[in-house]
Parts: structure tokens; C-alpha cells; sequence
């Protein structure tokens, strides 16, 4: 333990609406806290620099996880292990079970939540490709209302996002019957558990009968500064006929938009090699 | 004590069963104390090391806002004997004392009774250096341009050889030459180094921490105090795992907590955290190898060439041992006519590389099994039928003129191996399948030996003590310096006792390794727990029995309540008993240390391990899936602990193969976590099955031989051997990452 | 901060600083050191504990979210004399040997089997694979988890 562990002060707010009143009071001089599977990581090696904490774990609005006819809103709170357990996300929305799956092991799964995942903004996390390739929003909450926002807009440079320190997130919507028939999750991680990405692609896909491309979303983890939606390569394959030609193209058109860099985990070359790989397993992988 | 003594094995002995692990239960319900755990009142120690990699320490800086006053502050200047960590030579210092010679090397001691605000401390201490040119790579140090140690930066050579070497490149068919690398590997035993120390000029140091060889703290804390054996007493915690990683650096931090408890007159402990523990101690020693490699068409391997390299990093420590076990290891269980081996340890600027179960060899078996596998494919012949041409058999001559006696077949091995795993039938296959597939399959094996107990006469000179003593309450106590760390010594012990007295294990207790009462049984490193020191266990117990018998407390046949009545009057009617042994060569053992020619080893284990691999060409990673273990280690004393250690020696094997990498920056490990250094998970590995052969060898116990390191051994290259097969990439370097396979593809 | 929890079934009070991990309270303030320190990250699951009946690392959770939890640590499991049939199938199947990482790989064991009573060999491997071993190479583990759930049916 190498943080100075009296200098930290956390406090317990009754409810929601407390939360949302010290943060509107003192924008920035507290910061919600939740499973913190990520921040007592940081605070451990002693670089947890913010030192005033909100503890909204057991907050019971943000915990719920609302099947409704539209869409499904995951509540912020919800840790990846009811992300899993719902039948609902198990049916029509798998890449979200294979990322909380695949986050960690069990006793990170049983603690880390979903708004945690994404407030921490890292480039590597597992859920917000799957988020992406859902065309998921996000709801951000603060004592002015409610903000809706399409998640694909959130991040927007490396650990800043489209969050003000009035607001916290409340819940992750994912909006049912898209039609997208086609969806592949992969993460290549250091290891089968317990493992940071080194590239990660989820991604969704309709084809029609003359193998038209008629929805085509690429999320992607690791290869850049955030977790990436493949926007230009999504337009290039968009109404195009599926082809080992167009696949041979789109993995070009991949390379040019991600930009990895060489870490401690792996290099930009590898990167790009499997940022490219996955895509085609993909594509080669849609049958008509 | 003769062999002659020892009953006839009954069938109640506990030999070869799988008795309950001695202090299983108390490991089980969190009872057992780890030297974290042990209630403890005094100051917590922290160690302010160097940012550089070499360099003159010009200031050190005590900075703002730190209450200075309330710390006991130790440097070089505070020690009161001698700054050097007694191991081999007296090169390392426990604190640098003007010069530092690699990063994180220890240069001042601070004590406080609150660990946050000592922390804080560590942080605000700022070391000016004036920078000296450091040496980082193993090929730049045998250079000797910049000289980093002693006049050349090598530690040590040997050069071993056998036949005449050179007589044979002309009459070779074929000359095959290749070079092979592997890298660091960390110990990473799941609990980290730890400490606690009282000290004072009245009673001396003792010392209670986590630790393999409690002689070898007491031996580097002589010359720390300058104080008499009696006034410095060590004694083992529990200890979770080892690996080797726990066999010469707890010296140093036993030195450190001893030095802050001196000045201070407190009790002071040191525990590094994960990320100390990882950047500072020691690791495997990374090599490089080159083989050189006469052969007929036939398979026939005339002659061989092995320049053998480690990196032993900026001090001596255990390099020169380590080097002795690798080049030993290196031309493996072949009989090769002729052969030269040319091996040096050299000095480079980072924390020095220490002992890690195989110690050496796993380094030139790797590239010895690689190399032959590329012969094999030169020579177009299977790599079983190359190895077959070539085995060692009995009567033969090893690289250090060692004849070979066993009654181990290679050969029979090797046959049993393939046929259980279906190998043939799996190669076909494969190959068959590999042409259409973007996963590809391969399979592969290797085969060697790895030689138990110290080298050469480091055995003789060990002399190690074990002793047996009976109690009052009527049970009977081994006294041994050998640590329990996890593979199971007190288990083994109390077999190996209880089956001389022919009595159940529960009867037998294994006393806490303590200095002052326990002799010296050595260090629990080598494979020589059972073998050595179990056999000397045995010869102890046998002197009990005797003892009590030849003075009429006990008839010729006992039950074991007979035992106990016997040894509670013995100790009534005339003290203590207590039985010493001291080990003796066995006959025909000669080694010859200038030449380095002789018995190298008592004996040896045989294995052939055989891994079948997946290499999944969209991203380039291999999976085992699945993997042999076949071996031959003796008698087998403790089926459920053997297989336990063979496991868990492979899971570290495959570790080193394909995911633990030590990444270095300027000599410094700059992956220190559990996050970044990749250990494999239970999700990572295959199903391991593990078989056994048992030749008894007449001096261990019962046969016994020994088998803790021998697992580390074949892992790498057989897997390395499966994704040749798979991939048709010849990689000659690991740890295999993906990335590097990658590249090496495309 | 004063903080009360329910400890192995019995309620305990603690004044601590709020982010003080529960590891170190277990193991300073109430000196259950049953539970181990591993890594410190929450990679290693030697400090696996329950945490209302669902496993946790105890490095990663702040004392301050520990009112009211109910906490169950190896202390609470078995005794030496009456060990829990999990313990009892560690002992018998090889699946301690330093025991560092025992107390928590019997934690995330009891978690799966509360969860699943009759795991494969898969399941028990996703189970307890946020727990490293260094020493078993975790085959025995496995064997000892398939008789504790024989055991326990």
C-alpha cells in the first residue's frame, strides 16, 4: 500500500438525489466512487491523485437493470455479474455477456460496474467496443435533468469524455430490435482471464439476400487513444456487396483508421496486424 | 548408518502413499503464520534504492514535510561489521557505499512505527548521481568494452570437454550450427519476501521470516555484525513458495530489518509489496546459447560445439553455480563422443539473477532440445528417431565422462510417451489438417535428465547434519534445516522417519527450522530435499530405533504404542535422545573440480514431456492443449505431492514458454505487476498429466530420488518443438509472445 | 470513521479511515490474517473474501463499504479439528501446497459451488481463474473442487 490512506475521505450520500446536490454544490471537489475495481487499483500504487470520494455502490436507483419494449436501460451500478445473469442481455445482446465475461474473473465481475467501465475511460476496457457495435446511449443525470447521449460521442480524447463534473452516468440504453443479424466479440487479451486487452473488436451486421451490407458497426478496444467506433470503415462497407474483394478492402481501410501505439502490453504492429485479422474473421464469417 | 539397518518395507509403511499434508490443515483454515501475520509490535522497515543503473552517489536529499526525527535512518556507515552480502565471493554490498551498479539497488534503511507516513518518507528521499556508463545487453558485456565487474565483467567460465572436438568437423557429414535465447523469468511465489528482526549487542540478531535456507541468512549476517554463530539465530515462518526466488536474496533483507533493528533497539519489520518484491529481487538468469553440431546422415551426432552464455546481472551472487548446473545440463542425456563446452556468466547492470528452480539448466536444455528438432528436420528424419540414435544408455559416458548406471531406458521412455499420447497418429493428422486451417495443431516433445542434489562435490562439502530426537510426551522430532516452502518436506520427512521406526506418520513431528536447534541440513534448493536429506532422516531414525533397542527400552518387533512407552522412559531414565547424522559420499562418487570431469550427480531424473499446441493464425497466440509429463525420479515417496510439484514445475515451464516476459528498461523491470507480468491463469493451461517410472536408486530413501526442479526443464522446448510442427517457424527464442510469432510469419 | 460489519457472524465495529482497504482491516484492526495480500491490485485473489454472499478481492473494497455487510472470511469456514468439506477436499486432493493463495481459492471455490453445485471442468476453471497458484499448476485444485462438489451434493 503505498497511498497515504488518511488523507482520503469518502462519504456516503442517503440517496440519488444527495449525490446529484454535492456534486452540483461543489463541481469537482468530490468524485462518485462505485465497485471501484479500477480506482483502489490506482490508489494502491499511490498515483490516485483525486482525494474525495462519493461512495454511490449502494445506490439502489442506479442498480437497476429495466427490460421495457424499446430498449433495455442498464443501470450505471449494475456490476457485470447482473449484466450476465439477465436473460434479456443473454438473448439478444451476447457481446455485452462475452465483455463482463471476459472482464476480469469472477470477484472483479461480482464488484465492477457497467458506468464504472465507462467513466474510467480507458482504451482498453472490454465493454464499450460491445457498446458501440450496439449503437448503445448513454444517460447522464445531474440536478438539471437528465442528458441523453449516444455513446459513440462520449469519449473524446485519451481519459476525457463528454461527462461534467456536475454529472454522473446514470444508466446505458440499448435500444432492442435494430435487426442487426450478424454480432462477433473477440478480445485478445495477455491471457484467457485476468487480462487487459491488446485489441479488442465486437461488432454487428445485417446482410441481405444479394449479400448487400445493410448495418454494419465496428467497436474497437486498444488500438487508440479511445475506445473506437470505425466509423469510416462502417461507410465504406455500407451498401456494398460482401465480397473476398470488399473484405480485402475494408481490412486496408481498418489500418488507416486506428492508431495504435507500442506499450507494455503489446506493440502497434500486432495491433494492427489483428485489428485487421479480426475484422476479416468477421466479415469471412457472415453467411447469407 | 548402513543401509543393511533398514526393515524390509512393510505394507502399513506410509512410503508411497498419500498421506494427508502434515500442516495442510492449518494452512487451510488461515491458522498457518506467514511472517506477515505474526503479531508484531516495533517499526516497519522501507528500502530507498537507486533510480540509475550505475552510477557515484553524489547527495542525498532528505526532503520537506517529513517529521526526519522520528526515523531511525541506517547506511553504509551504520553497519557495524562487514558491507557484504557472505554468499560466494564478497562482491555485493548490503548497501551501496558510494557506487550503485544496478537499479533498485538498496542504498539507504528508513524505520517508522506508521507505514503510511514511512512511505511517504521512502517518496521524498531525492539520491543525486553522477552517471557512469552502464552495460545492459549480454553480448555487449562479453565485449568488455565498458567494464561494468572485475577486469573482464565475467563472473565465471568453465570450459568442458570431452573426446577432441576439433578432430571431428572433417569427418562430419553435416555441420549444423544455430543460436538460442531466453529470457528473464520472475519467481513470483504468491507470497513476497518478508522480514522481521530484533537486534542488540547483548542477546545478538534473531531473525524470523520467510526464507529457503535459514543457514545461508545466518551465514551473510556473520560478517554483517561481526558476531559469534551462537549470538545469531534464524528461524523459517511458514513460507509461501519459493522457486529458488527465496533462496539467497532473503539474506539481504534479513541484513536490512537486522541493521534498522540494531540503531533503533526496536523489533522491525520489512515486507515489500508486490511491485518491490518484483523489481528488486532476483529473477532467472536470461542466456544465450550457440550450438555447434557434427553429424552423420544416419543421425549420428559426433560431435558437439556449446557456447553457453547467462546474463547474471551486476553481482556474482549464485552465477557461477548456476552456470556449473547449465553447462552440465547442456549436451542432456546423450552419448556424445565428442564434446566442448564453453560457458561464462557475465556481469550487466541490472539487479543481480539468482536462483529459480532448474537453476541453469532449464536455459540449455531449451536450446539443446530446439536445436536437435532442427537437426532432425535437416537430417529429414523424425525428431524421436534422431534422439533414439543418440541416448545415453548404462555404461556410457556423459559430457563430464560421468558412466551412466541407472537401468533407465531413454528409448522405453520416449516409446511410452508417444504411444500414450497418440503421437504418430496426432502428427499425421495434424499435418493433414494444418494446410486448410487458420488454427494449426502441432505436436512435440523433448527428452532430458536433470541431476539431483549439489553438483559435483558440493554434497561433500555440504556435510550436511540432520538429527532425530525423541520427546517426552513419546513421539519423535526431525530436526532439519530443510524447509517446508510448499512442495511438502514435512510430509516427505515424516514418511521417511515413520517408515525407519515402522511406525504411522502422525508419530513423527517436524521441528520449526531455527538455527539454534536445528543443525545444518543444508539449503532446500537442488532437487536434494528427499534424496539428500531425506535419506540422512532416514539413517537418523534408524539410529532412534536402534538406540532404543541396543538399550533394551525396545524388543526387535514393536507395535507402535511399544515405541511410544519406549521413548518416554528412554527420555525419563537418561535425557534427552537425540540422534545426529552427517552425510557421506556414497562410494564411487569422484569428481574432479579443476577439470570438471566426474560423477556430476548422484544421480539423475529422466523425463520425456510431450505438449500439443494450438497456434491460432488471426492473432498469433498458442495454447497448450494438452501436455505429458512422463518421468523417471526414483522411488516415488508421496504420489499425490510428487504429481503436485510436476504439475505445478510444467505450469511454470509453459509460463516461461509462451507468457512470462520480463520487459527491461535500461536494467530495470518495468512490468513489476501482476496485471503486466503474465503468469498463466487456470483458464491458461492444459490438462496435465503427469506418469511416473520408479528405478529405486540405492542411496536415496526407499529409492527416492530427486524431482522439483526436473518439470522446469522440458517445457519450453517441447512446446516450442509443438508450434514448429504446427507453424513450420523455427523460433529459437522465448518467451514465445505472439508478437513474436507474428513476426516471425510474416 | 467507525464502520460496523458482521464478520464470520458475528458483529464487529472498527474506526478506520474510509478507504482503508478491508484487507488491512481484517488483518490489522481485527487480526483475522487468514485472509492474505498477493499483489495488492486485485489480480491474484489471495485476499478473496465473501462479501454478502458473493466473492470480492478485499484490496479493492474501501472499508467505508462495508457498513452492514455480512463478511466471510477462511476463519469462519472450518476448524482444523472440523474442517468445511471444501478444506477437507484440499487436504485430501493435493490442493494446498505453500497454502498462500489457499484461503482465497477456497473462497472462490465456495462461490462456485454456492453458485453451480455440480461445476465441469470448464466451469471450475472460469470459477477460480481470478485466483493464481504458483505452485499446483492448479490440477489438483481442480480435483479437489470436483470432490468438494461430490461431497456437498
Amino acid at each position: 500500500m503505498r497511498a497515504f490512506v488518511p488523507e482520503y475521505e469518502m462519504k456516503t450520500p442517503e440517496n440519488l438525489n444527495e449525490t446529484l446536490q454535492i456534486l452540483a454544490r461543489h463541481p469537482g471537489e468530490w468524485k462518485v466512487f462505485a465497485g471501484g475495481t479500477d480506482l483502489m487499483v490506482v490508489f494502491e500504487t499511490g498515483k490516485l491523485s483525486h482525494k474525495k470520494y462519493l461512495n454511490i455502490n449502494h445506490i439502489t436507483e442506479l442498480k437497476e437493470l429495466l427490460v421495457n419494449e424499446e430498449d433495455v436501460m442498464i443501470g450505471a451500478g449494475c456490476t457485470y455479474r447482473q449484466i450476465q445473469d439477465n436473460p434479456v442481455i443473454h438473448k439478444e445482446f451476447p457481446m455485452l455477456v462475452d465483455a463482463a465475461k471476459l472482464t476480469g474473473a469472477v470477484a472483479i465481475q461480482n464488484r465492477g460496474t457497467i458506468g464504472g467501465n465507462i467513466a474510467n475511460m480507458s482504451p482498453a476496457a472490454d465493454t464499450p467496443p460491445a457498446l458501440l457495435a450496439y449503437d448503445a446511449d448513454i444517460i447522464l443525470l445531474s440536478t438539471k435533468g437528465y442528458r441523453v447521449l449516444s455513446y459513440k460521442y462520449f469519449h473524446q480524447a485519451y481519459k476525457q469524455a463528454d461527462l461534467r463534473p456536475s454529472e454522473i452516468i446514470m444508466a446505458v440504453r440499448l435500444k432492442r430490435n435494430q435487426g442487426m443479424t450478424h454480432d462477433y466479440y473477440r478480445k485478445v487479451g495477455t491471457r484467457s482471464a485476468q487480462a487487459i486487452s491488446k485489441v479488442c473488436m465486437a461488432a454487428t451486421a445485417s446482410v441481405n439476400r444479394q449479400r448487400k451490407i445493410e448495418w454494419i458497426h465496428f467497436g474497437y478496444g486498444s488500438v487508440g487513444p479511445i475506445p473506437l467506433r470505425a466509423i469510416r470503415t462502417e461507410h465504406f462497407l455500407f451498401q456494398k456487396e460482401l465480397t473476398p474483394e470488399l473484405i480485402k478492402e475494408a481490412r486496408k481501410q481498418i489500418l488507416t483508421e486506428i492508431t495504435p501505439i507500442d506499450d507494455i502490453r503489446s506493440d502497434a504492429v500486432y495491433r494492427r496486424e489483428v485489428a485487421g485479422n479480426l475484422l476479416v474473421e468477421f466479415l469471412e464469417s457472415i453467411k447469407v | 548408518m548402513d543401509r543393511m539397518t533398514l526393515p524390509p518395507e512393510k505394507p502399513t509403511s506410509p512410503i508411497g502413499k498419500a498421506i494427508p499434508r502434515k500442516e495442510g490443515p492449518r494452512k487451510l483454515t488461515g491458522q498457518a503464520k506467514y511472517i506477515d501475520d505474526l503479531d508484531f509490535e516495533g517499526l516497519y522497515g522501507i528500502t530507498v534504492r537507486s533510480t540509475v543503473a550505475r552510477g557515484k552517489i553524489k547527495d542525498i536529499q532528505f526532503g520537506q514535510g517529513i517529521p526526519w526525527d522520528e526515523f531511525t535512518i541506517v547506511t553504509a556507515k551504520d553497519i557495524p561489521g562487514k558491507n557484504y552480502v557472505a554468499l560466494i565471493l564478497q562482491d555485493q554490498p548490503f548497501l551501496a557505499d558510494g557506487v550503485v551498479n544496478h537499479p533498485e539497488e538498496p542504498i539507504l534503511l528508513l524505520a517508522h512505527p506508521n507505514k503510511y507516513v514511512l512511505e511517504r518518507a521512502r517518496q521524498a528521499v531525492t539520491i543525486e548521481y553522477e552517471k557512469l556508463t552502464p552495460v545492459f545487453d549480454l553480448e555487449e558485456s562479453l565485449k568488455g568494452a565498458t567494464k561494468i565487474w572485475g577486469d573482464d565483467n565475467i563472473f565465471k567460465s568453465y570450459l568442458l570437454e570431452k573426446g577432441n572436438i576439433e578432430s571431428i568437423w572433417s569427418q562430419a557429414e553435416l555441420i549444423i550450427e544455430d543460436e538460442y535465447h531466453t529470457g528473464a523469468q520472475e519467481q513470483l511465489y504468491i507470497e513476497s519476501n518478508g522480514m522481521v528482526a530484533v537486534a542488540n549487542a547483548k542477546d545478538g540478531v534473531t531473525i524470523w521470516g520467510s526464507m529457503q535456507c535459514p543457514y545461508y541468512v545466518h551465514k551473510a549476517l556473520l560478517p554483517l555484525f561481526g558476531m559469534s554463530e551462537d549470538k545469531i539465530r534464524i528461524i523459517q515462518t511458514e513460507t509461501g513458495g519459493g522457486f529458488g526466488g527465496k533462496e539467497e536474496y532473503p539474506s539481504i533483507i534479513a541484513g536490512h530489518a537486522a541493521l534498522l533493528a540494531w540503531k533503533s533497539g526496536k523489533a522491525v519489520k520489512i515486507v515489500y509489496d508486490r511491485a518491490e518484491d518484483m523489481v528488486a529481487t532476483t529473477k532467472r538468469h536470461p542466456s544465450r546459447t550457440r550450438h555447434k553440431t557434427a553429424v552423420m546422415k544416419d543421425g549420428r551426432i559426433l560431435g558437439m560445439e556449446i557456447q553457453f552464455i547467462i546474463d547474471g546481472g551486476a553481482y556474482a551472487t549464485l552465477s557461477s553455480v548456476v552456470l556449473s548446473r547449465g553447462t552440465i545440463h547442456a549436451a542432456g542425456p546423450y552419448h556424445i563422443p565428442n564434446v566442448r563446452i564453453d560457458a561464462k556468466a557475465v556481469a550487466t547492470n541490472s539487479p543481480p539473477h539468482g536462483a529459480f528452480r532448474g537453476f541453469g539448466a532449464p536455459q540449455s536444455i531449451f536450446a539443446l532440445e530446439r536445436h536437435l528438432d532442427q537437426i532432425a528436420l535437416k537430417l529429414n528424419m523424425t525428431p524421436e528417431d534422431l534422439r533414439k540414435k543418440n541416448f545415453i544408455k548404462d555404461g556410457q559416458k556423459t559430457a563430464t565422462g560421468q558412466t551412466i548406471h541407472e537401468g533407465v531406458s531413454m528409448e522405453a521412455l520416449l516409446d511410452r510417451a508417444l504411444k500414450h499420447t497418440d503421437y504418430h497418429a496426432k502428427r499425421k493428422q495434424f499435418t493433414l489438417d494444418n494446410s486448410q486451417k487458420k488454427i494449426k495443431k502441432g505436436i512435440g516433445f523433448a527428452s532430458f535428465m536433470h541431476g539431483s542434489g549439489f553438483t559435483g562435490s558440493g554434497e561433500k562439502y555440504l556435510a550436511s547434519k540432520v538429527g532425530i530426537q525423541v520427546t517426552g510426551n513419546g513421539r519423535v522430532e526431525v530436526l532439519a534445516a530443510s524447509t517446508e516452502i510448499g512442495q511438502g518436506t514435512n510430509t516427505v520427512f515424516s514418511q521417511i522417519a515413520a517408515d525407519a521406526l515402522n511406525v504411522s506418520s502422525d508419530f513423527v513431528e517436524i521441528f520449526q527450522p531455527d538455527t539454534k536447534h536445528v543443525p545444518n541440513s543444508g539449503p532446500t534448493v537442488a532437487s536434494r530435499t528427499t534424496m539428500v536429506v531425506g535419506k540422512l532422516v532416514q539413517s537418523a531414525a534408524i539410529g532412534v530405533r536402534q538406540t532404543l533397542q541396543t538399550k533394551g527400552y525396545l524388543k526387535e518387533s514393536y507395535s507402535e504404542e511399544e515405541l511410544r512407552q519406549a521413548c518416554i522412559k528412554y527420555v525419563k531414565d537418561n535425557g534427552d535422545l537425540k540422534i545426529i547424522v552427517e552425510y557421506q559420499q556414497p562410494p564411487g562418487i569422484d569428481w574432479n573440480d579443476d577439470t570438471y570431469q566426474g560423477d556430476a550427480y548422484g544421480s539423475y531424473a529422466w523425463a520425456i514431456y510431450v505438449a500439443e499446441v494450438s497456434v491460432d493464425t488471426t492473432t498469433w497466440e498458442t495454447k497448450v492443449d494438452h501436455f505429458l509429463a512422463l518421468q523417471e525420479v526414483g522411488r516415488v515417496i508421496h504420489p499425490v505431492l510428487a504429481a503436485g510439484q510436476i504439475e505445478g514445475g510444467v505450469a511454470q515451464g509453459i509460463g516461461y514458454a509462451i507468457y512470462e516476459k520480463v520487459r527491461w528498461h535500461e536494467g530495470r523491470m518495468i512490468n513489476g505487476t501482476m496485471t503486466n507480468y503474465i503468469m498463466p491463469t487456470s483458464s491458461d493451461l492444459p490438462t496435465i498429466e503427469v506418469l511416473f517410472e520408479e528405478v529405486p536408486y540405492e542411496h536415496g530413501p526407499r529409492g527416492a530420488k530427486g524431482l522439483g526442479e526436473l518439470p522446469m526443464d522440458g517445457p519450453a522446448p517441447a512446446i516450442l518443438n509443438a508450434v514448429a510442427m504446427a507453424t513450420g517457424q523455427q523460433i529459437k527464442s522465448i518467451p514465445l509472445l505472439p508478437e513474436d510469432l507474428m513476426r516471425a510469419s510474416l | 470513521m467507525k464502520v460496523e460489519f458482521k464478520l464470520n457472524g458475528k458483529e464487529v465495529s472498527v474506526d478506520a479511515p474510509p478507504m482503508k482497504r478491508l484487507l488491512d482491516v481484517l488483518r490489522d484492526e481485527l487480526t483475522n490474517t487468514g485472509t492474505k495480500e498477493g499483489c495488492g491490485e486485485g489480480e491474484c485473489g489471495a485476499c478473496s473474501v465473501m462479501m454478502n454472499q458473493e466473492l470480492v478481492n478485499s484490496c479493492l473494497v474501501p472499508v467505508a463499504q462495508c457498513a452492514g455487510a455480512d463478511i466471510l472470511t477462511v476463519e469462519g469456514l472450518g476448524t482444523q479439528e472440523d474442517l468445511h468439506p471444501i478444506q477437507q477436499a484440499f487436504l485430501e486432493c493435493g490442493g494446498a501446497q505453500c497454502g498462500i493463495c489457499t484461503p482465497g481459492m477456497l473462497m472462490a471455490s465456495l462461490e462456485l459451488l454456492n453458485k453451480n453445485p455440480n461445476p465441469n471442468e470448464t466451469q471450475i476453471r472460469e470459477g477460480l481463474a481470478g485466483n493464481l497458484c504458483r505452485c499446483t499448476g492448479y490440477m489438483k485444485i481442480f480435483d479437489s473442487v470436483k470432490k468438494a462438489s461430490e461431497v456437498l451434493k
